[in-house]
């Protein structure tokens, strides 16, 4: 089963200076390592919010809306595409994703399973 | 609210960690004690001890770790119990001692280097030599791909009994025959490596075209074999055909949805809906086949036979439409394997190829000078395309003969009613 595993940081607590060195170096370990285990197979961090668009569709109109956008609390900072044999191993992933984190951090991951039928 | 979904979710917890764990603790714990089943037993201690643990002092921070050091502390109470285990002793206390030393919760603290060569050493194990092929694919799933006996039986339609005997038998084997717990050199290694990139394929085509049995492919061999040859790829990042095999795989696992349609029943790559195809599968193929021709051209050699197969279901990847394939190409790709590593299933499919760019008398030349050396009689397939390219060139009779003999032969259910509709038609 493959999970889209969402990475949300809140966005008023980022910690001052964003990700240390200590942060980079364990990310880069896990990613290693979730790649190596077969579990990763693809994965990226998404360019600052307010460089975002949105484009809608409303009455059958549709309408581009630039940003800065105001409301920060669902905002997608990046995301992983696992490969797990359960949910079960999924959330697993995703709580050593957060453990190498300090607790300067506060983040929320949402894992979504793909419908592939 | 009570304890109980808690102590629940922490229960799940310990259970996904020591699903996601298992192989490397019992490969490294191979290591230490040298014997494959006492290291089953002893990480089987480290999860009893995570269950009776964490529910009470909390989730360490890094689960992995915590499971290999305290198997590793149960292999020293192990040792130091059993009299012929204690010439072991010294080697162990200087492991776990570096390891005690280094910080607690540091991810660094169980060395990465330590357990991809002892998962490498397993994996050389599984796929010994001194194994029939049957069971160094359970063996291999069981140990590298952590699989369960039960998930093992379900995945080959086969008793669980038969399985665990199976691997218990495997298991004395490699003991009885002094198998040493080391990954080959030399020119060793090139053949004992073929061993194993076979064996993850053949797990991968059990899975992709069962042999026996109504269904047309078991999705979990498939994803397996994806898996174990991922696997492969984290531990032998040099190995140029370990990346082709990763090619080969990616690639054809893009194909998995599409090649049945909403009553189970074949559809072949021309009449497959390529919307269907998996994207991230193909781009994961190019990137592993360009990894394997990079790393074949460093070592000054030429593409070896996984990188070629993987080439040519490149070239069906690329084309949008099946009118768009580049059959040029791919007959060319099938001369070259053909010259290489010649054998009559290349000959038969390089017919195919041939067919599309020359015509179907053209492939059918091919497929009569295959059918004449013999050796692939039995085999559905050569009837299914002789019937094809017959039936292209306007010989129905002569067709209709031939898909009947591949009905006949194919143990596989769904092919069977292909090829009987095929001969009605």
């Amino acid at each position: 089963m493959r999970y889209l595993m969402l990475i949300r940081p809140d966005m008023d607590n980022l910690p001052e200076g964003g990700p240390d060195e200590k942060l980079n170096e364990d990310m880069g370990r896990l990613i290693e390592e979730m790649t190596k285990a077969g579990v990763l197979l693809d994965t990226a961090g998404l360019r600052p919010f307010d460089e975002a668009a949105r484009v809608r569709l409303a009455n059958g109109e549709t309408t581009v809306l630039d940003g800065p956008f105001t409301e920060s609390k669902e905002v997608v900072g990046g995301y992983c595409l696992l490969q797990t044999r359960s949910r079960d191993e999924a959330i697993e992933w995703a709580t050593r994703f957060l453990r190498i984190h300090g607790p300067e951090w506060t983040m929320e991951l949402e894992l979504r399973e793909l419908d592939e039928a | 609210m009570s304890d109980q979904p808690i102590d629940r979710a922490v229960t799940r917890a310990v259970d996904a960690a020591w699903r996601i764990e298992w192989p490397q603790l019992v490969a490294v714990l191979t290591r230490l004690v040298g014997d494959i089943t006492t290291a089953e037993d002893i990480a089987q201690d480290a999860h009893l001890a995570a269950l009776e643990q964490w529910p009470r002092d909390g989730v360490p921070s890094n689960t992995g770790a915590w499971l290999m050091v305290t198997a590793k502390r149960r292999a020293v109470d192990r040792i130091r119990r059993d009299a012929t285990l204690a010439r072991k002793l010294p080697l162990l206390e200087g492991e776990l001692l570096a390891d005690l030393d280094s910080a607690p919760g540091d991810p660094a603290s169980v060395v990465d280097g330590e357990i991809r060569d002892d998962m490498l050493r397993m994996l050389f194990t599984t796929c010994h030599p001194v194994l029939s092929r049957q069971s160094q694919v359970a063996l291999t799933l069981r140990l590298i791909g952590g699989l369960t006996t039960e998930e093992i039986a379900r995945a080959y339609v086969t008793a669980t009994p038969t399985i665990v005997r199976r691997i218990s038998r495997a298991k004395r084997t490699i003991r009885d025959a002094g198998v040493p717990y080391e990954v080959p050199s030399g020119g060793e290694l090139a053949e004992r490596l073929d061993a194993v990139l076979e064996v993850v394929y053949l797990v991968f085509n059990e899975g992709y075209a069962v042999t026996a049995g109504d269904g047309w492919m078991r999705a979990e061999l498939c994803a397996e074999a994806l898996r174990l040859v991922r696997i492969l790829c984290g531990l032998m990042p040099a190995e140029p055909e370990v990346f082709g095999l990763a090619a080969l795989v990616e690639l054809q696992a893009s194909r998995l949805r599409s090649r049945h349609d909403a009553d189970g029943r074949l559809v072949l790559l021309r009449d497959q809906d390529r919307t269907r195809w998996d994207r991230l599968l193909i781009r994961r193929g190019y990137a592993a086949l360009g990894r394997a021709h990079a790393l074949a051209h460093e070592r000054g050699g030429a593409p070896g036979r996984y990188a070629l197969q993987a080439a040519i279901a490149a070239v069906h990847a690329m084309a949008a439409t099946s009118d768009d394939t580049d059959w040029r190409r791919i007959a060319g790709l099938y001369a070259i394997l053909a010259a290489r590593f010649p054998s009559p299933i290349v000959e038969l499919n390089r017919a195919v190829a041939v067919a599309e760019v020359h015509g179907p008398a053209a492939g059918l030349d091919l497929v009569d000078a295959v059918v004449d050396a013999g050796s692939l009689d039995e085999y559905h397939l050569l009837h299914a395309v002789r019937g094809d390219l017959l039936a292209r060139l306007g010989q129905q009779g002569e067709a209709r003969k031939e898909f009947l003999r591949a009905a006949e032969l194919t143990a596989n259910a769904a092919e069977r009613s292909l090829m009987l509709s095929r001969a009605r038609d």
